[in-house]
């Protein structure tokens, strides 16, 4: 599809405009953290622990240290004193393990950073790695949550014997009742397996010190840089104020660098007390073990309905498997499964119940979707349940339990406000593009050829554009400032932290359209704490929806401005601010932005109560988060012989709200249901008793490629939120939320007349196929 | 122990004394202080690190500089020609065909090279020699879009 | 990651890279499996002899009714040979099976049969094409049957200091089709299994079977009972599928966390049926 060439008048929002940050992203001159270079530079290695479970005897370091051109090593004595890896969330009664920021005397997971050495090059660092002699007490290790909840299982933490981090109980309604008056109870233990979210960049941190500045330059590929630089100088007893964090380009994140990682802090750390600028890059053996993974959900779900398919109660109890420490969010990220797990339903009566359980795996914490994934699995998988013992159709049961349209803003069980919502668009869009009701007669057909053929749907809905900051751990509010400068080209600082969403477009045709100025005289700056005003970052969809709105409110303040310079260069105060010009509505004469530019930083003269200048900053608390929503029509057929999934159609209606860009939010529905489909059918972080995480390379863990994705038809449609003056809902995670349901509901629609109601991910041949020959053999027996 | 190579990457020769182990990303990032090559695996299963060395597309990953010592490489740094972008360059950017942009460079380099052998590839073609390098992005679907525009703009 | 510190020779000529192949130096060729587990330092030789400055190592001709592929023949260079492509379809077939793109363009013949992963593709089509391999040491050349050259997991004839110098493989006259028919182990993209297949007939009579099975156990080998369950027969449905039931029959199949061995053998029979169904449609 083509993309659009603007003329001067035409409005910038709603196009498919190409991005602007792709010229230096396709010439190969991007910088990206391991391109930055610095006189003197030193690098860092980290040897890392290969036993889950293990107390450190004793470290020699010494050969390492003797090593022509290893200029330091570190181990947790020299740390200790260092600080501790921070958690940022908090829930009654959690308990926190201290996270050092390398090893003391035990080892907690494979991979567990035990020593770093630093050298002139990074060679001669892993040389150095492998030199140091660490004597191992191997213990037995614990690698299932609910392996580590069994009575006797090994402690993760000797302090807390059951493994137990916290427990956590929600409820609303009177799910009791609800229970006792069903017609229909459905129960399903449901997984949503480890995933290791895999940007294609891995992490990396360059910390610079500067002594007589008494400031640290700190480059990370993180996606939240001003929260690095709050805490990480905190930590670490440094003035925020001399203390840069810059987030360069950065090569995806999905959740993965929402994070205040171990290696920022200790790179820092090692930069000043080795007087030097030093650089640590993460090997993808590195990122699959220490880096954060995502989901890890046991589920336990029961649903209560009445007989005409009226959803009256949902039980859920989440197994979460922690891992062996908590990042930033760890404990937090199944709260929001909670928060969500009414789906889009009117269901007003829920009981929730989680337990953290302690592995000696890696940490958990928010990977695309973080928390919402596992919700709409699991109730899309329990509604095709439920309908399935009332003979329903999938897509009726669904249609009879959305939120109504005249419910808005709906309060739902589970204490949220859904903003706005037509649920039943999407769904009946989806199903037309599809042509449901002819794919259900030729799924007749193919069954009557013994065909296995499945038509699997999903209704999803998101909780986005976090948000408000009570809800947050560290405000949910966003920032921006527009300059135009003195020649009238105008620059946008936000407070986001885009790395691949497009954000320098999208912003650029929201300013571009307010102040009427050409896309090519903008540029939105982003990622470095020296330049932007303080800001939350990317992540949880909320970039556009919160950031776009403080820039929105921000140009607002801006055109006040504006108006009064053009006011007094029109002398009139009869003025109107439009497509770039100052009009004066009686005599019809204009100035432009450029001109009223000129004025305002020439001073010769200023309006009534007006400072020189053009320039304003906004900071804007969002009152509520937003809830898209869409759904999902997938078609696959089984292969009887081999069990292998061939994804057929795969049709994604999505309704995000107002669409700035739709050929970059259809890149977001494309990139999200990739990620969606890996975990439906190949994706797996898999560890083995001991503790060893067996698919921890490329060679094992199954990216998606591009032979193995199916075409995706995408369609929109659009229900604007009342929460912001743009109408944005957030599109970035709906693609993975989407997609694992439908897929497993088609899957397990095109296996059905052997009798089965359910499949846990990832759906691999061999599961299918054991499961076919099963029932085959089963039914020859008969 | 070092040896001294002598490559011509992007039309300028370069002559350095390497050591045996530098694999050829290192060389090409570290020494020669290219940016466009990127370093997303260490198995060779991700493609972001592919250059052209002779005329075909190899992961610069999985060699040493010194096996490159003669060769000629071209890198996505040398796709422009007189300030004007490549033909493929200029479909991924009007098909949306990179997101963060870290595989694009490999991306780009393999799509040189899955036209030059079949210019006009279906979208099976396509697929199947986007193989060996890795997106966690786009889903694929709008690199398939900017391949499909790479080869129509190529014939037109 | 990083390899050790290595010594690097890069001799012109055969006998120069032999004489340090003697003295304990290993070959190196493409190097698409050796420098992956160098750099993850599963691998740490002491000295490389790169294979790729040889001159004609890396030919593909014609010679006494037979096609010689040299050691250093890329992947590429064979699944594009116009000569195996007319005279010996499978071994092009097959070569294009392997890897990804980049991959052909660096992997060798001599480096992927010399390293013998049990699920690489090369294997199959040797044992179908009853190949020979030429090896060469400082001071011998002698000459193995596919079958005798692979023997375990990792482990071939090859004695310390010789390398495969070339690959020999037969020219099929008309009445012979031939198939490779591979199930990806999706992350990495090699064999789970990969069935080659070689059938030729003499009128509506099956004259000749050969069937190359790969992934499924410790080394590829020859479905000889499958071959001879087929031989005589005219390709039937209900033939084919009787050979192929019994492709993996006796076989200790390998198990990992990609296909255990009950499900490895049960994919053998139904790519050896693909495979067979397509050989004998492609019989000319």
């Amino acid at each position: 599809m083509a993309t659009t060439t603007i003329t001067k008048t035409e409005k910038l929002v709603g196009k498919r405009i190409r991005r602007r940050e792709d010229p230096r992203l396709i010439t190969g001159t991007a910088t990206y953290v391991d391109d930055i270079k610095m006189p003197g530079m030193l690098y860092a290695a980290i040897l890392r622990s290969p036993h889950a479970a293990a107390k450190i005897r004793s470290i020699d370091v010494s050969k390492a240290a003797a090593l022509k051109g290893v200029t330091a090593v570190f181990t947790g004595k020299d740390t200790e004193q260092a600080g501790a890896v921070p958690c940022g969330a908090s829930l009654p009664g959690l308990r926190v393990p201290h996270h050092h920021l390398l090893a003391i005397d035990r080892v907690y997971l494979v991979g567990h950073p035990v020593a770093v050495v630093v050298a002139t090059d990074r060679y001669i660092a892993r040389d150095g790695a492998d030199l140091i002699e660490v004597d191992y007490e191997p213990e037995t290790a614990v690698a299932d949550p609910e392996k580590a909840l069994e009575p006797g299982a090994h402690a993760v933490h000797p302090q807390w014997p059951d493994n137990v981090a916290f427990t956590f109980h929600q409820e609303g309604g009177d799910t009791e009742k609800a229970f006792k008056e069903a017609d229909v109870i459905v129960k399903q233990r449901i997984v949503s397996q480890r995933l290791v979210p895999n940007p294609m960049e891995t992490r990396g941190v360059v910390a610079d010190w500067r002594a007589a500045e008494r400031s640290m330059n700190l480059y990370s590929s993180t996606q939240v840089p001003h929260l690095v630089r709050s805490l990480v100088a905190q930590i670490l007893g440094m003035d925020e104020n001399r203390f840069r964090v810059v987030a360069p380009e950065v090569g995806g994140g999905f959740g993965a660098k929402l994070q205040i990682y171990a290696e920022e802090i200790l790179l820092a750390y090692i930069s000043k007390k080795l007087q030097k600028p030093v650089k640590w890059i993460e090997s993808r053996r590195e990122n699959f073990l220490c880096t954060i993974h995502g989901r890890g959900h046991v589920d336990y779900y029961e649903l209560a309905a009445k007989r005409d398919g009226t959803i009256t109660g949902i039980k859920l109890k989440i197994i979460q498997d922690l891992g062996a420490y908590f990042t930033l969010l760890t404990p937090a990220i199944p709260t929001l499964s909670v928060l969500m797990m009414p789906g889009l339903y009117r269901t007003p009566n829920i009981s929730a119940d989680i337990v953290g359980a302690f592995t000696n795996c890696t940490p958990t914490d928010a990977y695309r979707g973080a928390g919402r994934p596992e919700a709409t699995h699991g109730i899309e998988r329990m509604v095709d349940m439920v309908a399935a013992e009332l003979k329903m159709d999938p897509a009726e049961i669904r249609l009879k339990n959305f939120v109504r349209n005249e419910e808005f803003p709906f309060p739902t069980a589970t204490g949220l406000v859904y903003d706005s919502g037509d649920y039943s668009a999407p769904l009946k869009k989806a199903m037309e593009m599809a042509s449901y009701d002819a794919l259900r007669k030729e799924q007749v057909e193919a069954r009557k050829q013994g065909k296995f053929m499945g038509i699997g749907l999903c209704a999803y809905g998101e909780i986005c554009a976090f948000g408000p900051s009570p809800a947050t751990p560290a405000g949910g509010w966003e920032s921006a400032t527009v300059k135009i400068e003195p020649s009238g080209k105008v620059t946008v600082l936000t407070g986001v932290s885009p790395h691949g969403q497009g954000e320098e477009t999208t912003f650029a045709q929201i300013a571009g359209d307010e102040l009427g100025v050409d896309i090519d005289d903008i540029l939105v700056s982003h990622g470095d704490t020296s330049l932007v005003q303080y800001g939350i970052g990317t992540f949880g969809s909320r970039s556009t929806a919160v950031g776009g709105t403080a820039l929105y409110f921000a140009l607002q303040d801006l055109k006040a401005k504006i108006k009064k310079f053009g006011a007094m260069l029109l002398e009139s105060e009869d003025v109107t601010f439009s497509d770039g010009k100052c009009v004066c509505n009686k005599t019809g004469k204009s100035c432009s932005v450029k001109e009223v530019a000129a004025a305002a930083y020439r001073a010769m003269k200023l309006p009534p109560n007006t400072e020189p200048g053009l320039v304003a900053t906004h900071f804007w608390e969002p009152p509520n988060f937003t809830f898209p929503f869409g759904a999902h029509l997938v078609v696959t057929e089984v292969d009887r012989d081999t069990g292998g999934v061939s994804i057929r159609r795969y049709v994604a209606v999505d309704d995000c709200g107002n669409i700035l860009n739709p050929l970059i939010v259809d890149g977001q529905v494309h990139g999200g249901v990739a990620q969606g489909i890996g975990q439906a059918l190949w994706e797996q972080a898999v560890y083995d008793d001991s503790g060893q995480l067996v698919t921890g390379e490329f060679m094992d863990y199954t990216m998606p490629r591009a032979h193995m994705m199916p075409w995706i038809e995408s369609g929109h449609t659009i229900t604007p939120t009342p929460v912001n003056p743009l109408g944005v809902k957030g599109v970035g995670e709906a693609g993975t939320i989407g997609a694992s349901p439908a897929v497993v509901n088609s899957v397990v629609d095109a296996l059905s007349p052997l009798g089965v109601r359910h499949l846990d991910m990832p759906l691999t041949p061999e599961k299918l196929w054991k499961l076919i020959a099963s029932k085959d053999q089963a039914g020859s027996n008969a | 122990m070092n040896e001294s190579i002598t490559v011509t990457i992007n039309g300028t020769a370069y002559t350095h004394d390497v050591e045996p182990r530098l694999l050829l990303i290192h060389y090409l990032r570290e020494v020669v202080g290219l940016t466009g090559p990127h370093i997303g695996c260490e198995t060779s299963l991700c493609g972001a690190c592919t250059v052209e060395l002779n005329g075909k597309a190899v992961k610069s990953c999985s060699m040493f500089a010194i096996q490159a010592n003669g060769a000629k490489i071209l890198t996505v740094e040398g796709m422009a020609a007189d300030g004007k972008l490549h033909k493929i360059q200029e479909a991924f950017w009007n098909e949306h065909g990179l997101q963060c942009g870290f595989c694009t460079p490999g991306m780009i380099m393999v799509t040189k090279q899955i036209l030059e052998r079949n210019p006009n590839p279906n979208e099976q073609e396509i697929r199947h020699g986007l193989d060996g390098n890795l997106c966690r992005c786009t889903g694929y679907q709008h690199i398939v879009n900017a391949v499909k525009a790479a080869a129509r703009a190529a014939g037109a | 990651m990083i390899p050790q510190r290595f010594e690097y020779s890069a001799p012109k000529t055969l006998d120069e890279a032999l004489g340090l192949l003697a003295e304990g130096a290993k070959p190196l060729a493409g190097g698409m499996s050796l420098i992956p587990m160098m750099k993850l330092r599963l691998a740490a030789p002491e000295h490389l002899v790169d294979l790729g400055r040889i001159k004609d190592l890396s030919y593909i001709r014609e010679q006494g009714g037979s096609i010689h592929i040299g050691a250093t023949a890329t992947h590429h260079d064979v699944e594009s040979s116009a000569l195996l492509r007319g005279k010996c379809p499978l071994l092009a077939e097959t070569a294009s099976h392997i890897g990804d793109v980049q991959v052909r363009n660096m992997g060798t013949i001599g480096g992927s049969v010399a390293h013998a992963d049990p699920s690489a593709d090369y294997p199959a089509a040797l044992q179908a094409l009853e190949a020979k391999l030429v090896l060469k040491g400082v001071k011998s050349e002698r000459t193995v049957s596919a079958e005798e050259f692979f023997v375990d997991t990792f482990t071939t004839a090859l004695e310390p200091g010789e390398i495969v110098r070339e690959v020999i493989v037969p020219v099929d006259g008309d009445g012979t089709g031939t198939s490779y028919q591979k199930v990806l182990q999706p992350a990495s993209g090699f064999a789970i299994v990969g069935i080659a297949a070689r059938v030729r007939k003499s009128g509506e009579k099956i004259t000749l079977v050969r069937i190359g099975v790969t992934g499924l156990a410790n080394r590829a080998f020859r479905a000889t009972a499958a071959e001879k369950s087929l031989e005589g027969k005219t390709g039937s449905a209900a033939e084919v599928q009787a050979a192929a039931a019994v492709v993996a029959q006796g076989v200790e199949a390998n198990s990992d966390l990609h296909a255990s061995a009950d499900y490895r053998k049960h994919l053998a029979v139904v790519y050896a049926v693909k495979a067979l169904n397509a050989a004998l449609s492609r019989i000319a």
